[in-house]
C-alpha cells in the first residue's frame, strides 16, 4: 500500500505540473494587463510601459514561464503584482477560513444528507421519500447566493442570531468561529445535501435489494441494524465517491459564499486575483486546488478500506 | 507491520487537521473599551503606493497615514498643514517653508527638510501638476531640519496649488529613505507622519485594513475643513472591512456590524433609508463626473462632426438617472471643470442644453461622412457607472442610425483594452465610459482629459494644439479674474474639439450609523474628526 500511496504522490506532481503550464499559457492569452489595473484610471501609455517593464510582463513566454517554474521549484510561489506580498503568505492568511468552511460544510452535509437518504430508501415510494427528494431537486436548482441571502436576511438581520458576515479565528474563540460559519455552511452545504442524500438513498435501495438483507430481516434483526450496520456500510462506497468528486463542487461554491458572507478565504482571493490580472495568486492557488482536489481522490481511494474490508492496496 | 489503513489511522488524521486548523491566522486582542471605528470602503486596498497609482482607494489609504505640506478647505483656499509658516519673494521666485513642531514619523523619526523634498520630488515625477512644477522649479534646498525652500526659474503661480493639491496624485510626505524609491516601483513601507497608523500585520488585501491612532500626531489648533485643519483623531482603531456584496454591506450595516458604508449603490439607498439608525447622506460637495470618451485615432470619432453630434443628443438627465439612480443624487453638468467649483461654466455648452435636437445631430453625421462603420462600445459590467453609461450611449447612436455594438468585459478588461491603438478588426474600439471624481476636474491643470497631447496623453488620444496653447496660457493667469477667463477659453474649445462629451455630475450617497457623528463633508473620505458614542 505504501508503494501505492508513493506512485499516487509522484502522480500528483504529474498533475500539477500538467496544471502549471496549462494555467500560465492561459493567463498568457487571456485579455488583461495588471500594468493597466495598476496606473489606475488616470494613466498614459507611457505609465503603464513602465509598470510592464518594471513587472517583466514584457518578457516572451517561455523566458517567464521558466522563471515561474525555476522559483516554484524552489518553494517560491512568487508576489503578487499589487500588494508585493508574497502568495505564500496571502495563502497562508487565506487557507483558515477556507478550510473551516469546506469541514463544516462537509460535517453539516454529511450529518443532514445521509440520514436523509437512509430513510429516504427505507421509506422509499411514501411522502416521506418523495418530500426528501423534493428537497433534493430544491436544493440543486436553487443558486448558492440566493439561499445565502435568504439566511442572511432571516437569521442575522431579522432575528439578530447570527452575524451577517466575516470571520472569526478558531483562535479567538470556539463559539465565535462557530457562530461565524453556521450560515456559510448551509448556504453551501445545500447542494451538497441534495447530491449526498440523492446517491445515499440509491445506493442503499440497491443494497437492500440484496438477498443478505433478506437474510438478516429474516433472522429477526431490528430494522435498524439492517439498515446501518449492514446496509449503510455496504452502500457507503458510491457516496464516499460521490463526496470526494464533489470537493470540486465545493471549492467552486466557496468562491460564491465567501463573497456572499465576506469570508477573507482562498476563494475570493482567487476571484479578486482574476478580475486584477494578478497572476502569480492566480497560478498559486489553481496548482494549490489541483493538488488538494487529487490528495482528497487519493484519502477518498485509501478510505475504501475502511467500508469494504476485501478492498487490498 | 502492517501496511493497512486502520480506523485509527482516520482517527488520527481527522485529530491532527483540526488542531492544525486551530493553530492557523493570528489573533489580535483588542483592549477593553476601545472604540473602533469599522468601515466599509468602496474598494479594495491593494496598492500602498499613492504615488504609483492613482487608484481613489490608495489616496484614501494616503490621507489615513501621510500628512501633507499644504492643503485645501472647503473654501478652495490653500492652507498650511505641516507647514507651519512660509515666505514668497517678492519676484515669486523663493518659497521658504517652515515645518511645525513635534512632526514624528510613525517610526518615532522626526519629519525633516529632507524628507518633505524628497517627497515632492518623487511625487512631481508621476502628478502632471507637479510635472508642470517640476518644469519651472530650479532647486529644492534644505536650510536646516525645519526650514527648506524652492528656488523657481520663474514664477509659477500654482506653486502653493500644487503642495495642496487633494486628489491623486497628492504630494504626501513620506520619510526620505521610502521617498528616495523610483517613482514607478511601489514602496512596501507604510510609514508616515499622519494623524493614523497603519498596522501591516493585520493587512489581508481583500479583507481587511486596519489603522490605530497615532497619539505622537500633534494636530492643528484649526477646526477641520476638508483635508485642511485640525486632524484630531476620536477613535482607538479603524478597520477597514472591504465587503464586495452590496446586499451584504447593506445587511451588515443595518445589523449594526459596521459602523460606515462609504459609498451607497443607488438601488439600496431606500432599502438603508428605512432604518431609523442609519443616516444616508450626501457628503461629498463635489460628486464625480460621468464621461463619454472617443477613440480619436479612427473613424467615426476622428472626425469633428461626429463628436459634435453627440452633443446635441446626448440627454444629461437620462445619464443622472442611469448613474444615481434618483435626480436627488445627481444633476446636469454642462461644463468641463467641475460644477460648484470656481472655474466652471457654461460657457460653449449651449449645444448640450435644452431639448435635445436630434435632426441636428443627424444632420451632424451626415456631414461627417459617416458610411455606417461599426463603432464599438467596450463596456464593463461589474462597474454600474461604467455599464449604465454603456448602455445609454448605445440607444443615442442607434436613435442616429449609426452601427453601434457593445462589447461586454469586466473593467480589468476594459482599461486594459483601452490602451490598444489598433483599429476594430484588431481589438480596437471607439467609445468608452468612466468617471473622475470632482477634484480631479477643477482646473485645467488637473483635468487631464481635456488634453490635447496626442499619443502622449490620455487613452483615445485627441491630438488639439489649441487647446494646449489655451492651457499654457491659463498657467500664466496670475489672479482670479484672468484665471477664470483663461478656463472659459480652454472649455470653448472643448466644446468645439469634443474630447469627451461630459454626462451628469452625480454622488453616490454614504450611510452610517447614527452613533457617529462628525463625518467630514469634503469630496474625499477622511476618518479623523469622526465621534462613535
Amino acid at each position: 500500500m505504501t508503494a501505492r500511496i508513493v506512485r499516487r504522490l509522484f502522480a500528483t506532481v504529474a498533475v500539477m505540473a500538467v496544471v502549471a503550464f496549462v494555467v500560465f499559457s492561459l493567463l498568457y492569452l487571456t485579455p488583461g494587463d495588471p500594468a493597466a489595473v495598476i496606473a489606475g484610471d488616470i494613466a498614459t501609455d507611457e505609465d503603464i510601459r513602465r509598470i510592464h517593464e518594471r513587472l517583466g510582463l514584457d518578457e516572451p513566454f517561455l523566458v517567464r514561464f521558466g522563471g515561474w517554474l525555476w522559483a516554484l521549484l524552489h518553494g517560491d510561489l512568487g508576489t503578487s503584482i499589487f500588494t508585493n506580498l508574497p502568495v505564500t503568505q496571502l495563502i497562508a492568511q487565506r487557507v483558515e477560513p477556507t478550510v473551516s468552511l469546506t469541514l463544516s460544510t462537509l460535517v453539516v452535509a454529511i450529518l443532514i444528507a445521509v440520514p436523509l437518504g437512509v430513510l429516504a430508501a427505507a421509506k422509499a415510494g411514501t411522502w416521506l421519500d418523495r418530500t426528501v427528494m423534493s428537497f433534493s431537486v430544491l436544493g440543486f436548482s436553487v443558486p448558492v447566493f440566493v439561499i445565502a441571502y435568504a439566511l442572511i436576511l432571516s437569521f442575522a438581520v431579522e432575528l439578530d442570531w447570527l452575524p451577517v458576515q466575516g470571520y472569526s479565528n478558531l483562535h479567538d474563540g470556539l463559539w465565535e468561529w462557530l457562530r461565524h460559519l453556521i450560515l456559510p455552511s448551509i448556504a453551501l452545504g445545500t447542494v451538497y445535501v441534495a447530491l449526498i442524500a440523492r446517491m445515499t438513498r440509491a445506493s442503499m435501495l440497491d443494497v437492500l435489494a440484496q438477498d443478505y438483507i433478506r437474510t438478516a430481516s429474516a433472522k429477526g434483526l431490528a430494522p435498524n441494524q439492517v439498515l446501518i450496520r449492514h446496509a449503510l456500510k455496504n452502500a457507503a462506497i458510491p457516496v464516499i465517491t460521490i463526496i470526494g468528486m464533489g470537493v470540486a463542487l465545493l471549492i467552486s461554491g466557496a468562491i460564491v459564499t465567501e463573497t456572499v458572507f465576506a469570508l477573507p478565504g482562498i476563494g475570493r482571493l482567487t476571484v479578486d486575483a482574476i478580475l486584477r490580472r494578478d497572476y502569480p495568486i492566480i497560478q498559486g492557488v489553481i496548482l494549490i486546488f489541483s493538488a488538494v482536489y487529487v490528495l482528497v481522490n487519493l484519502a477518498v481511494d485509501l478510505s475504501y478500506v475502511f467500508f469494504d474490508p476485501r478492498i487490498r492496496y | 507491520m502492517s501496511n493497512r489503513i486502520s480506523r485509527s489511522h482516520f482517527l488520527t488524521a481527522a485529530i491532527a487537521l483540526l488542531a492544525l486548523a486551530s493553530t492557523l491566522g493570528s489573533p489580535v486582542a483588542l483592549a477593553q473599551g476601545q472604540k473602533v471605528l469599522k468601515f466599509i470602503p468602496q474598494a479594495d486596498l491593494r496598492i500602498l503606493d499613492p504615488i504609483t497609482t492613482t487608484a481613489y482607494i490608495t489616496r484614501n489609504h494616503g490621507y489615513m497615514i501621510y500628512d501633507t505640506l499644504f492643503a485645501t478647505d472647503a473654501k478652495f483656499q490653500v492652507q498650511p498643514q505641516m507647514v507651519d509658516k512660509y515666505d514668497v519673494s517678492k519676484d515669486g521666485v523663493t518659497y521658504t517653508f517652515t515645518l511645525r513642531d513635534g512632526l514624528k514619523f510613525h517610526d518615532g523619526q522626526p519629519v525633516r527638510s529632507a524628507d518633505c523634498i524628497a517627497s515632492v520630488e518623487r511625487w512631481a515625477k508621476r502628478d502632471a501638476l507637479g510635472q508642470k512644477l517640476a518644469e519651472a522649479t530650479e532647486s529644492w534646498k534644505a536650510v536646516n531640519d525645519k526650514t527648506f525652500t524652492l528656488k523657481l526659474k520663474r514664477p509659477f503661480p500654482l506653486t502653493l496649488e500644487a503642495l495642496a493639491k487633494p486628489s491623486s496624485n497628492v504630494p504626501f510626505i513620506m520619510p526620505e529613505r521610502i521617498a528616495k524609491t523610483d517613482a514607478s516601483t511601489n514602496i512596501t513601507e507604510a510609514i508616515g507622519s499622519g494623524p493614523f497608523k497603519f498596522v501591516k500585520e493585520e493587512w489581508v488585501p481583500g479583507s481587511k485594513v486596519v489603522y490605530v491612532k497615532n497619539t505622537d500626531y500633534v494636530p492643528r489648533k484649526e477646526s477641520s475643513s476638508w483635508a485642511a485643519g485640525g486632524k484630531v483623531v476620536k477613535v482607538d482603531r479603524v478597520e477597514w472591512i472591504y465587503i464586495p456584496d452590496a446586499a451584504t454591506a447593506a445587511a451588515a450595516l443595518n445589523a449594526g456590524e459596521v459602523d460606515w458604508w462609504e459609498q451607497l449603490p443607488p438601488d439600496l439607498i431606500p432599502v438603508l433609508q428605512k432604518n431609523k439608525d442609519i443616516k444616508v447622506e450626501n457628503i461629498d460637495p463635489l460628486g464625480s463626473m460621468g464621461m463619454i470618451r472617443f477613440n480619436f485615432l479612427y473613424p467615426p470619432f476622428n472626425n469633428p462632426k461626429m463628436r459634435e453630434a453627440l452633443l446635441y443628443a446626448v440627454d444629461q438627465n437620462d445619464y443622472v438617472l442611469g448613474i444615481a439612480g434618483d435626480p436627488k443624487n445627481g444633476r446636469t453638468c454642462y461644463s468641463y471643470f467641475t460644477c460648484g467649483t470656481p472655474l466652471s461654466s457654461e460657457v460653449g455648452a449651449e449645444p448640450m442644453k435644452g431639448k435635445r435636437d436630434l435632426e441636428k445631430a443627424k444632420q451632424l453625421i451626415k456631414e461627417s461622412g459617416y458610411k455606417g462603420e461599426k463603432v464599438v462600445i467596450i463596456d464593463a459590467t461589474d462597474q454600474p457607472i461604467v455599464h449604465s453609461q454603456s448602455l445609454l450611449t448605445a440607444d443615442v447612436l442607434k436613435k442616429l442610425g449609426v452601427n453601434v455594438e457593445v462589447q461586454a468585459g469586466d473593467w480589468g478588461t476594459l482599461i486594459t483594452r483601452r490602451t490598444s491603438k489598433e483599429p476594430l478588426d484588431r481589438g480596437g474600439w471607439s467609445i468608452f465610459h468612466t468617471w473622475l471624481v470632482g477634484p480631479d476636474l477643477t482646473t485645467p491643470a488637473v483635468n487631464f482629459a481635456v488634453r490635447g497631447t496626442g499619443q502622449k496623453g490620455w487613452f483615445g488620444w485627441p491630438e488639439d494644439v489649441k487647446t494646449e496653447e489655451l492651457r499654457e496660457k491659463w498657467f500664466e493667469a496670475t489672479d482670479a479674474a484672468s484665471s477664470k477667463k483663461a478656463a472659459e477659453a480652454v472649455q470653448a474649445r472643448a466644446f468645439e474639439f469634443v474630447p469627451y462629451v461630459p454626462t451628469a455630475q452625480f454622488i453616490l450617497p454614504t450611510a452610517y450609523r447614527t452613533n457617529l457623528s462628525g463625518v467630514i463633508i469634503a469630496p474625499i473620505t477622511l476618518m479623523w474628526n469622526v465621534e462613535k458614542r
